[in-house]
């Protein structure tokens, strides 16, 4: 299989500018003016230098040597350029196989006479092609995962804030599913802060919590027990009543777990607990709020 | 009527499926107090076709009975390792694993009907319906 691209380097080279103006207007066809024509001409001229050095310097049909390393980061790049673009994988594998055809018609006016060596040739570019092709399409899936697992871990650190409602007085307001890793993060930095603020009462409000399943109540029991052993008590608070006939059916025992069906009701209720409440002043104005 | 086939292969696929039954039930027109049994029981049963089963699939279909009453049936499918015993599966608090041993008998109180197959070494198969 050595020696197979014998045509293309040369070829490449004594044809740039024809073949570019004709590879950048099959572009164009396709994404229209997505990306700036300057940009375009830039990326397309920089990868045609590369891949001539490439197919000079390595005459198999593999991508796989060192010859093409270069070219291939670089395709990495314009990859990732057109993945945070928008483009869909095939509008960026678009940016190699569009360079087929322009090849082919320049094979074509070359090796007229000779169709053995056109047949070879076009095998040839095929394979490099093809292969150049896919690495993009892999290359943009790579980007779009590196999106997903930037998020999951933004997600990770956002959905985790534990509140200081009063002295004393912490509250946890959990939203999303709660059967996951997150939960036993959301769980330790709960216990966390309660030691770092010697916390009489934790209120955990599970208001944004679609479904309590026996995993959920099983987390959130562990944590309350846990709770429980450094001395703080938790109240449970935002139990809806479809939640609540859930739970009820589903058989868990919440035990003597305090729990509430709205974060004020808790609220109140851990006040109470710690020797205080509030009262509307006698001046009714919107000034004076509530007082210790 | 309508069928539908969703996967259960990772945690996220829990999501997934939790997901894909809410919206099937808030279309069929379940209540908020159904809608959130459904959704809980298939979470059950979708933990234990991952965690027990070691993996398999759901299929949801919708219904219409004689008198023109819609329901919605759910059933885990898994060639998983089987259960020995379906009765002491079926008892509250009893677990193989490390739950709370509620899943199953949850599930049945939070639906209308409950079949459960088993054969050791074959895989499991749980269906459940709810009517409206």
């Amino acid at each position: 299989m050595a020696e197979q691209n014998t045509h293309l380097s040369s070829l490449l080279q004594k044809n740039e500018q024809s073949l570019l103006t004709q590879w950048i207007e099959a572009q164009q066809r396709v994404i229209g003016t997505k990306i700036s024509p300057q940009e375009l001409k830039i990326q397309c001229m920089d990868f045609l230098r590369l891949m001539v050095e490439a197919t000079h310097q390595d005459k198999s049909t593999s991508i796989d040597g060192p010859a093409w390393v270069t070219a291939k980061k670089m395709l990495a790049e314009v990859s990732k350029s057109r993945t945070n673009q928008g483009f869909s994988p095939s509008q960026t594998a678009l940016f190699v196989f569009s360079l087929k055809r322009p090849l082919f018609d320049l094979l074509r006016k070359e090796l007229v006479d000779r169709p053995n060596e056109f047949a070879d040739a076009i095998w040839a570019i095929t394979q490099i092609l093809d292969q150049l092709g896919l690495y993009t399409a892999e290359m943009h899936q790579r980007s779009r995962e590196e999106v997903i697992n930037r998020q999951q871990a933004d997600m990770l650190e956002l959905s985790t804030p534990v509140v200081k409602l009063w002295d004393g007085i912490l509250a946890l307001p959990m939203i999303g599913t709660l059967d996951s890793n997150r939960t036993q993060i959301v769980m330790e930095s709960l216990l966390q802060k309660i030691m770092e603020t010697e916390s009489e009462i934790a209120i955990i409000d599970i208001t944004g919590v679609p479904t309590v399943d026996t995993l959920v109540a099983q987390h959130l029991i562990k944590t309350v027990t846990a709770a429980r052993l450094m001395g703080t008590e938790c109240i449970i608070s935002g139990i809806r009543p479809q939640i609540a006939a859930t739970i009820v059916h589903l058989g868990v025992e919440l035990g003597n777990i305090a729990t509430k069906s709205t974060l004020a009701d808790a609220f109140k209720l851990a006040l109470s607990r710690t020797g205080r409440s509030v009262s509307k002043t006698t001046t009714h104005s919107p000034a004076t709020g509530m007082r210790k | 009527m309508n069928h539908e086939e969703l996967q259960i292969r990772t945690q996220s696929d829990i999501v997934l499926v939790r997901k894909a039954v809410r919206e099937l039930t808030a279309k069929l027109g379940f209540g908020l107090t159904d809608q959130t049994k459904i959704t809980t029981a298939a979470s059950e049963l979708a933990r234990n076709t991952l965690e027990y089963g070691l993996g398999g699939h759901l299929e949801m279909e919708t219904l219409k009975n004689d008198l023109g009453k819609s329901g919605i049936r759910l059933t885990f499918i898994d060639q998983g390792p089987g259960i020995a015993d379906i009765a002491l599966a079926l008892t509250d608090g009893f677990t193989s694993g490390k739950g709370m041993g509620m899943g199953l008998s949850g599930s049945k109180r939070l639906m209308n009907e409950f079949t459960i197959d088993s054969e050791m070494g074959k895989g499991t198969r749980v269906s459940v319906t709810k009517w409206k």
